[in-house]
């Protein structure tokens, strides 16, 4: 049993399921994301966390007691709104203290935590302010000062950081990964951003449809996506996914991609057990990255495939140069160190780190497991 | 902003312009005469008005009229002048206004943030009662204040002017409170604050512009009305607009034309009154969208 438990949880609005058998369970001090496309029940289970929803069936427990009915202010716990839902009558100090108050917490008290709260988030200089008078990354931390203030168990976000322009948003995410190695909480984060996801979380739930696809940490989730979903939703470019046919060379599983000319290329696979897929189609799941110049390609690796062809579009990018070729019919990115010489319309030769491909059923889209 | 407007605003030319003020100030004059003609003829002696020349200014200035009206006229049996029933209306006015937009605002609050099944039903009904005629409900509202031992009383008016209201200032407060935003009200929920705390200490504080719109509306229609008044209240319970009816058509022999109209105009201030203090947050009200959180 962990410090948050979410045992097969299920969501429904009326006939309409739209949370399918949550099963996730956190330590204490971890931080999980829960990412996923607009609509795929985020805000609805950390909802059902923070006691704003009914659970429908299943159990949530917060160290161990049970939290199905439990009134969402006796859970100990602490939200951050998307639209920071600071309350437009009051001023700042007024905000962050309103909760003490509510829970009976005596003045003297109350102003002790706000003033330890204000001057770990540095905000002060705003307490007599009013949220109209405040900007966006001004208000983003009054709210976190709003939760902090509670001592909660758990911190519960919802998108803090989509209302933000996106430099603040890069600023404020470094401050809220600060901020949780500093005082150790235990916080379930909810984004669509999977770079969000990948930067911050200790773990990250994927979730799509109403169903968590995939539990990790971030370089399982990343290295080892356990569908088609959780490959190309995570990262950035998405991975590149093309058809290939699997055939068997020297008794070593070989993918076979088509060039826009006509040939094929034979991509030597590390995941033996693909030889069990002779004669048919798997999709082949490449990240850019793992796609170089020769001089760029992973040392380390040992399954390193050298090919020539055609490239079509190249996108300088300041630190990388994201170059577009066709392959197996698909338009596949490849990410280059910006001094690579690469010009569009000229054949190239690339290195593709076979190590780290994954390859998935076309039916089911599953992943093919080694 | 102005520059904006300046821009997509369709030119006229200066002679246009000038046409369309003199036409506007001309619609005003009108529309202002019956009160001049009231205020006018309410500080003239008598003799002056009979003699003729309605609309000439008052050769002997005199505010006997008003004195008259408000406290020595003839309304009905007794020459009381206005003044008690003055204070009828108030008796009935006041709290039939601040209960029906305290109930009002907890509806709306209600209806929007804790919603329950069938509450749009519910709220369809309430709104179906700011379309039932007056007429429909006096016999059985009568009845029904008897039953309560309250007829022919001002609370038992307060009461029918409550009810009839409820379905006004719910919808307004509903309409305000639908686009207040919810994860205020959830934020409040896990800091701990209760169903009253939380209508009291964030909803409320916000309601201004439409709490504005529910007094006034209520306020002008409740002093305005007469049937009700006329059918529910009894000599002693009368509100001002019974008694303005009462003076007017009570009068023995002479018509008192000035003291009508000081008396008429004493009744139409206190809304007047209204409009002047409160009148440019109506329009702020009914046109106010959400509170920036
Ligand atoms: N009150 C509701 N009634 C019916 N369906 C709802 C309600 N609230 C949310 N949903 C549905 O539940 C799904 C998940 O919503 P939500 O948790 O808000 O998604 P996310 O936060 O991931 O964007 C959506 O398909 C949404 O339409
Ligand atoms: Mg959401």
């Amino acid at each position: 049993m962990g410090f948050l438990d979410i045992d097969n949880t299920t969501k429904s609005y009326g006939a309409l399921e739209v949370l399918h058998k949550v099963d996730i369970s956190i330590e204490e001090g971890e931080f999980l994301v829960l990412v996923g496309p607009s609509g795929c029940g985020k805000s609805t289970l950390l909802n059902m966390i923070a006691g704003l929803e009914e659970i429908t069936s299943g159990e949530i427990r917060i160290r161990g007691s049970l939290m199905n009915g439990v009134h969402p202010s006796r859970r100990n716990i602490a939200m951050v709104f998307q639209s920071y839902a600071l309350y437009p009558n009051m001023t700042v100090a007024k905000n962050i203290s309103f909760g003490l108050e509510m829970h009976g917490v005596p003045k003297a008290e109350r102003d002790k935590a706000m003033a330890d709260v204000s001057s770990l988030l540095q905000i002060e200089q705003l307490l007599g302010r009013k949220p109209g008078a405040l900007s966006g990354g001004q208000r983003q931390r009054v709210a976190m000062g709003r939760a902090l203030v509670r001592n909660p168990d758990v911190f519960l976000f919802d998108e803090p950081l989509s209302n933000l322009d996106a430099k603040l948003r890069v600023d404020m995410r470094t401050e809220i990964k600060k901020l949780h190695q500093k005082l150790g909480t235990t916080i379930v984060y909810v984004t669509h951003d999977q770079i969000e996801a990948l930067t911050l979380s200790t773990r990250i739930a994927v979730m799509n449809g109403g169903y968590v696809q995939q539990l990790g940490t971030p370089q399982e989730i990343y290295d080892n996506p356990a569908n088609l979903f959780v490959a190309t939703f995570m990262g950035s470019p998405a991975m590149n996914v093309l058809p290939a046919t699997i055939s068997v060379q020297h008794g070593k599983p070989v993918a076979c991609v088509a060039l826009p000319d006509g040939t094929v290329v034979p991509l030597r696979l590390s995941q033996e057990n693909l030889s069990a897929w002779e004669g048919k189609q798997i999709l082949l799941g490449i990240r850019p990255e793992t796609i170089t110049d020769e001089d760029g390609a992973d040392r380390n690796s040992k399954n390193v495939v050298n090919f020539t062809n055609r490239i079509i579009v190249t996108e300088p990018a300041g630190s990388d140069t994201f170059v577009t070729m066709s392959l197996g019919g698909k338009d596949v990115i490849a990410r280059m160190r910006s001094d690579a010489n690469v010009q569009p319309g000229n054949d190239f030769q690339f290195a593709v780190n076979m190590e780290k491909a994954v390859a998935f059923d076309p039916a089911t889209e599953e992943r093919i497991a080694s | 902003m102005a520059d904006a407007m300046q821009d997509t605003a369709v030119r006229t030319s200066r002679t246009v312009r000038i046409l369309i003020y003199l036409i506007l100030l001309l619609f005003g004059l009108f529309y202002l005469l019956p009160l001049y003609v009231m205020l006018i003829n309410s500080v003239k002696p008598l003799n002056e008005i009979t003699g003729g020349g309605m609309m000439n200014l008052p050769q002997a200035l005199t505010f006997a009229p008003w004195a008259k009206a408000w406290s020595s006229a003839q309304i009905g049996v007794d020459p009381t002048g206005l003044s008690p029933y003055f204070w009828n209306s108030i008796k009935v006015v006041v709290p039939a206004v601040v209960i029906s937009t305290i109930l009002g605002a907890i509806n709306g609050y209600v209806l929007t943030k804790w919603r329950f099944k069938y509450d749009k039903i519910l709220f369809g009904l309430m709104l179906f009662a700011c379309f039932i005629p007056f007429q429909i409900v006096l016999i059985p509202m009568a009845r029904m204040l008897g039953l309560m031992g309250i007829a022919g009383t001002t609370s038992g008016l307060a009461l029918v002017h409550i009810v009839y209201g409820i379905g006004f200032t719910t919808l307004y407060f509903r309409n305000y409170y639908a686009v207040f935003p919810t994860e205020l009200v959830r934020a409040a929920q896990i800091d701990g604050a209760g169903f009253f705390q939380i209508f009291w200490r964030i909803l409320l504080p916000s309601s201004g512009p439409i709490a504005v719109v529910s007094i006034i509306w209520q306020f002008t229609n409740i002093w305005n009305d007469f049937l009700f008044g006329a059918s529910f209240a009894d000599a002693t319970s009368q509100p001002m607009t019974v008694a303005l009816n009462n003076l007017v058509q009570s009068s023995h022999g002479v018509k008192e034309y000035n003291v009508h109209f000081a008396g008429a105009i004493i009744a139409a201030l206190p809304t007047l009154l209204v409009y002047v203090v409160a009148g440019r947050y109506f329009v702020r009200g009914l046109m106010a969208g959400s509170v920036k959180g």
